[in-house]
């Protein structure tokens, strides 16, 4: 039972205030934001008490959602809910995002009337919902001259308007009913890894967290199939081929996939909702089908005048086309340290020392595989002992690999049946994050 | 937080509903309308528009509507006149042929919350029961419910009620789960909705037409249902394990606690049901939402308490990733502590060094107490990581790692030597108050291995003046006197300063008022002084037990699936119990007690806690027990031993052994050593409570155990012989044992060796040094293997040596074992 929901932004202004029983003031509000304010930590506590009101938060795009209800009420209930309630902002609203909450108040106020009555959750479907919502998003586009490139010259296809732009799937579902919006479908294949390599260069630990996400922009759609790998194998007792057998050790499928031609020929059937909907969760520990995509070889010394000198080379293992992106390294150094001196091999990266993390971050905005990139740090770290050397490391990295599965899954094919009138645009699209990817010195 | 200039505001939205030509236009009205919730949602007081709300409330377009009934609900009750005018247009709203204007009527005439507008709003609801279209009727439900708590003392219509259980088997199940709730609501004095065996099975068959939310209320108010036979029971049970492992975790929680409350009294399926779950809890946490995981985390810690070797095999799922945020990492790391085992003790060490030097200060405190608390069992190599912390000289860091030791040192004196030499020193870089408190305690209470501890108190006596923490002043004044009993020499001089400030210039009446006490303590001579202050140095309470013993589910599962787990500190581990402890020790002095007294103390505290079924497999046991020992054998207890008293001889004996190894070893008269093997694999089932007090009752005295269900398992036990022919020469001896049990064999070998396999190998001294030394892999394997043919693996070490006792002793142990197995 939810007594109230509330959304904050990060400094604490009012968005969106919903009391759906009445039990308690609105000064919870500014009491949950002194609360959060009181704590040094980095975060808050998910359950935060005040008397009888318990405060349940998920944070999303910066702004706190904010449920209120009393201690019996199931956890995993009320943070689904909230997660649930951000996706549908974030499929009605097109993003998540201070401004677009802001601007779309009187359509959230719409959901939130519609979604919960008297405290108690009627459906979050967003089928059903469609129907009962009438107000339309505003959504926020900035005018750019990217959005022209990709009107071909004259009309005429251009090899640019092959590709989505990135913010093709940011934006309302809603917008396709009337105004004739593009008819489109989206499948993301998103996964994350999380890695620990030790210092000796050996594969600490290996899992893969996956998802394969179905964004839907048809106002009708039928019936769609998605193809993956026939090598596609699910735990550790099957059998593997030869081929390039893709492997997971558990996976679970959205209520409304049907799998009768699962078994056979991995085919997942499905009639997709409007918005968004992760059809398929998977996921593989302490393995890597391939090597891992970065490797570090550090050096750490001390030379004569008493600074700490880390000779960094980081290779990426990646095939020679793809790249990792947005990569960045962060290297925790002594505390205390002061004045970084850098010598980088190229001008696009850069490295600054964070003193309040204690930590030297190395950002590489693009790094192709089979490259190998090298920096020198040079530190001034007053009072130098050799404990200090201890405190340097372990190095994390977080990067984007786009195009890229860690597993290897990949979808085969997507079709719509009945085929569609009008022009249906199909996007798969793949890419794997860094959940937590660690090298230990 | 008015806004500066929110009357002007106020004036201005005013101005312009009230301006014909706006209300004409539909779009430039509707605009004005959600500038006016705009302000409202930011705090503005805009109540002041009501009339002019009220008035736009009658109109055609929806999506204005819909604005106006956020604005009445929230100022209705300011206004309660004004809103009388609402209520003709919804009560027409609820004649529209659309059902979304009806739904949304009937909605938010219930929202108002005006008791004065009950009698209008009664006939409408009644019609809503019965309305053609799903969504009416869903709000109707819950309408009756919202309209029951606006005047809660008033009679409950028996024909409302009616109506909704007959609504109970409406085919929208999102209409059947508000009933549900309504009723709840409705009939909260009476106990909420009756849920007998019809609504029950009605419940569950259409369970799956529902969404994740109602089947979570569903599963929820089905926890009230006392199936009638065993029959119905588990064909609930089979019925809802597809939803016990449901990929939305809501699901899963809530059929889980669904079939912990059903078989309450069936704890094997209880805990067969925590085995199934272990799947979609593992995957719950690697969500994507952190808050997910977080709640997922702290409930596998409520599924510990209970399988402590529930995820074992998983504990690298528990790692800690960099950009978690502190409240994960913290749940993790004590997860992490529960998992330890002889296999991943030392990657898990590893593991946890890496988060000691955390940059947020309270997740490295976590860390390092984490290794304080795998030190409980394996010292060593945890002694050896916070010695190299220590060498960081970072003050945050030595203070938790100070703290740290004094807890382990408490419960595992044996550590003391290694402890009192890494901390020598650490004095300078101890800023904060518990930090020095814990390091005084270690000071005063090991003073006399410490050669300069008198220096260091030395300095903070110098620097009492300025010390601002009370404890740390009465932590320096006991430590001082202590370490004036052990060193009186060196000390004399500045205890006499120190007593000097305490009594006459100090101003806390707790500080003055011990130091009074010590002075007057010191008068009446050293030996009442010591007798008070050098009491015992190690928990008293019995065995070091490795890890906890497993709880009932039951002590945990009405909090499952409730906000409780997630509270900060929710689950008291056993830690703050015996870890804290020193502190009062110190605070108020106990009159001695010197240590056998607390054990047999103790001794008697168990055995009356003992478990019904425990007294039942006892007494079959002693029944065995006379008939199959004829031998005038008797064990007892005394004199007892504490458990570092049991480490050393076991450790000593067995560096004898090794160094004794090439020789022969019937040439060692003092003690003997021998192993031997029993069939009987299910006892490491069996509880350690129960164990224990099936051991108690021959007289012998367990020391440690590891919990049930976990591998390799452990027991460490003592027990004294007396043999009755030679009592008069008082010729006792002293047996050391130890069970293992390894690997998972066993369970399959055929149970054609029902007999014991006695085996005594004295003279196989080959054999047995390879035992000892068995640290290295290969060994291990070897002694696998072993086990996987003969069973648990029994090591007695006697002292000194009387072999027909210690055969005798041998086979009552092996009696108690198959008594215990057996059950």
């Amino acid at each position: 039972m939810i007594s109230q929901v509330f959304i904050l932004s990060s400094q604490g202004d009012h968005l969106i205030y919903k009391d759906f029983r009445g039990e308690a003031g609105s000064d919870v509000v500014n009491l949950f934001y002194e609360k959060v304010t009181a704590l040094t930590g980095d975060q808050p506590p998910v359950v935060m008490r005040h008397k009888d009101v318990h405060f349940v938060h998920v944070r999303q795009g910066g702004l706190y959602w904010v449920a209120t209800t009393t201690a019996d009420t199931s956890p995993f209930t009320i943070i689904e809910f909230l997660n649930r309630l951000t996706a549908l902002v974030k499929d009605y609203c097109g993003s998540l995002s201070e401004r677009s909450v802001q601007m779309n108040f009187a359509l959230i106020y719409e959901l939130l009337d519609e979604v919960v009555d008297y405290g108690y959750i009627q459906t979050t479907s967003s089928d059903i919902l469609k129907n009962f919502i009438q107000t339309e998003a505003v959504s926020s586009k900035p005018f750019s001259l990217f959005d022209l490139s990709n009107v071909g010259l004259f009309g005429a296809e251009t090899q640019q308007s092959k590709v989505a732009p990135s913010s093709a799937a940011t934006r309302p579902i809603q917008s396709s009913r009337d105004q004739g919006g593009k008819s489109e479908i989206f499948v993301d294949v998103i996964e994350r890894m999380l890695v620990v390599i030790g210092s000796n260069g050996v594969l600490m630990k290996a899992d893969i967290e996956g998802e394969i996400k179905v964004k839907c922009y048809m106002p009708t759609c039928s019936e769609m199939r998605i193809g993956l790998n026939e090598e596609f194998s699910i735990g550790k007792s099957q059998l593997r081929g030869y081929g390039a057998a893709v492997r997971v050790d558990e996976c679970s499928f959205h209520q409304a996939v049907r799998l009768d031609e699962f078994d056979s020929l991995r085919i997942l059937r499905l009639c997709p909702s409007q918005g968004e909907q992760t059809v398929m969760q998977y996921q593989l520990s302490d393995d890597l089908p391939s090597a891992p995509p970065f490797r570090l070889f550090p050096t750490i010394e001390r030379d004569n005048g008493g600074r700490l000198l880390m000779y960094m080379k980081l290779r990426c293992d990646l095939p020679p086309k793809s790249a990792g992106i947005n990569v960045s390294a962060t290297i925790p150094v002594p505390k205390g340290s002061v004045s970084l001196s850098q010598e980088l091999s190229s001008p696009d990266q850069s490295a600054e020392l964070q003193p309040q993390s204690r930590a030297v971050v190395w950002k590489i905005p693009r790094f192709p595989g089979g490259t190998q990139l090298s920096a020198l740090f040079k530190l001034e770290v007053p009072g130098f002992s050799s404990a200090s050397m201890l405190e340097v490391g372990p190095v994390s990295l977080s990067f984007e690999l786009p195009k890229i599965t860690a597993t290897g899954l990949q979808i085969r094919f997507l079709r719509l049946s009945p085929f569609q009138p009008g022009p249906a645009q199909r996007w798969v699209r793949y890419v794997t994050h860094s959940d937590s990817y660690t090298i230990r010195i | 937080m008015p806004y500066i200039g929110s009357e002007d505001t106020v004036r201005d939205l005013r101005r312009v509903l009230s301006n014909p030509n706006v209300q004409s236009d539909q779009l430039r009205y509707r605009n004005t309308i959600l500038k006016v919730i705009r302000a409202m949602s930011q705090g503005v007081d805009v109540s002041g528009l009501f009339s002019e709300m009220v008035k736009a409330c009658a109109t055609v377009d929806i999506v204005q509507k819909k604005l106006v009934y956020v604005f009445l609900c929230s100022y209705a009750t300011l206004n309660p006149e004004l809103s009388l005018l609402v209520i003709n247009t919804l009560r027409k709203d609820c004649q529209d042929p659309n059902p979304m204007v009806r739904s949304l009527a009937l909605r938010n005439m219930t929202n108002l919350r005006l008791p004065s507008l009950v009698e209008y709003v009664e006939q409408p609801l009644t019609a809503g029961l019965r309305d053609r279209a799903a969504c009416v009727r869903r709000v109707a439900v819950l309408g009756w419910a919202k309209l029951h708590n606006l005047q809660t003392n008033s009679e409950i219509d028996a024909a409302v009620v009616n109506e909704l259980y007959s609504l109970l088997r409406d085919p929208d199940p999102v209409v059947m789960v508000n009933c549900l709730r309504a009723l709840e609501e409705i009939l909260r004095e009476e106990g909420g909705v009756a849920i007998n065996k019809p609504i029950t099975h009605h419940l569950l068959n259409r369970l799956k037409e529902c969404d994740i939310w109602g089947q979570c209320e569903v599963l929820r108010i089905l926890q009230r249902y006392r199936p009638q036979s065993e029959d119905e029971l588990f064909n609930i049970l089979s019925l809802l394990d597809v939803s016990l492992i449901s990929p939305h975790p809501p699901v899963m929680a809530a059929t889980l606690s669904l079939f912990l409350s059903l078989c309450s009294g069936l704890p094997a399926v209880g805990l067969a049901a925590l085995e199934r779950v272990r799947g979609p809890l593992l995957a719950a946490c690697g969500n994507t939402s952190r808050e997910m995981q977080f709640t997922a985390l702290c409930h596998i810690q409520l599924l510990l308490r209970s399988l402590p070797g529930l995820m074992g095999e998983h504990y690298k799922r528990f790692f800690c990733g960099y950009a978690e945020p502190a409240y994960i990492k913290q749940r993790k790391i004590e997860v992490l502590v529960e998992l330890v085992n002889d296999d991943n003790v030392a990657i898990l060490l590893d593991e946890l060094r890496g988060y000691c030097t955390d940059v947020n200060i309270s997740t490295a405190h976590a860390a390092i107490s984490a290794i304080g608390r795998i030190g409980r069992s394996y010292s060593d190599k945890c002694l050896e990581i916070l010695t190299e912390l220590l060498g960081l000289k970072q003050e945050h860091i030595t203070s938790a790692v100070v703290q740290t030791m004094r807890d382990l040192v408490w419960v595992c004196p044996q550590c003391s030597r290694t402890v009192c030499s890494a901390v020598e020193g650490c004095e300078a870089e101890i800023q904060d108050s518990q930090g020095r408190h814990a390091l005084l305690w270690l000071l005063g209470v090991y003073g006399e291995q410490v050669s300069s501890v008198p220096y260091t108190l030395e300095v903070f006596i110098d620097g009492v003046r300025s010390e601002a923490s009370v404890g740390v002043k009465m932590e320096l004044l006991t430590a001082t006197v202590r370490l004036f009993l052990c060193r009186p020499a060196e000390t004399q001089d500045m205890l006499g300063r120190l007593l000097h400030y305490c009594i006459e210039e100090e101003t806390n009446m707790c500080v003055s008022d011990q130091a009074l006490l010590y002075y007057r303590l010191l008068h009446c001579g050293i030996e009442e002084t010591r007798k008070v202050l050098q009491c015992r140095r190690s928990d008293p309470s019995l065995g070091v037990l490795i890890g906890r013993p497993a709880e009932p589910i039951n002590q945990w599962s009405y909090i499952f699936n409730t906000l409780e787990p997630l509270r900060p500190g929710a689950i008291e581990t056993e830690s703050a119990t015996i870890g804290g402890s020193p502190e009062h020790m110190t605070f108020d002095p106990k009159p001695n007690n010197d240590l056998s007294d607390t054990l047999s103390y103790s001794f008697g505290k168990t055995v009356r806690s003992v478990t019904d079924t425990a007294l039942q497999c006892t007494d079959s046991s002693s029944d065995a027990l006379t008939a199959s020992v004829s031998a005038p054998l008797s064990l007892s207890l005394s004199p007892a031993l504490s458990p570092e008293e049991f480490e050393d001889l076991w450790l000593q004996q067995q560096a004898l052994h090794v160094e004794q190894g090439p020789e022969k070893i019937k040439a060692e008269e003092n003690y003997v050593y021998m192993e031997e093997h029993v069939q009987c694999p299910t006892i490491f089932r069996c509880s350690p409570q129960s164990l224990q007090a099936a051991m108690q009752l021959v007289n012998i005295q367990t020391l440690a155990f590891t919990p049930p269900h976990t591998l390799p398992w452990r027991v460490y036990l003592y027990t004294n012989t007396q043999n009755k022919h030679s009592a008069d020469t008082c010729h006792g001896t002293l047996i050391l044992g130890e069970l293992l049990y390894t690997g998972e064999e066993i369970q399959k070998k055929s149970k054609d060796e029902e007999n014991v396999g006695v085996e005594a190998r004295q003279d196989k001294r080959e054999e047995e040094r390879e035992e000892d030394t068995a640290e290295g892999r290969s060994e291990k394997e070897r002694v696998k293997k072993n086990t996987a043919e003969k069973g648990i693996k029994v090591t007695l070490k006697q002292q000194p040596r009387d072999e027909k006792a210690l055969k005798g002793f041998l086979s009552v142990l092996t009696t108690v074992l198959h008594a215990l197995s057996s059950e």
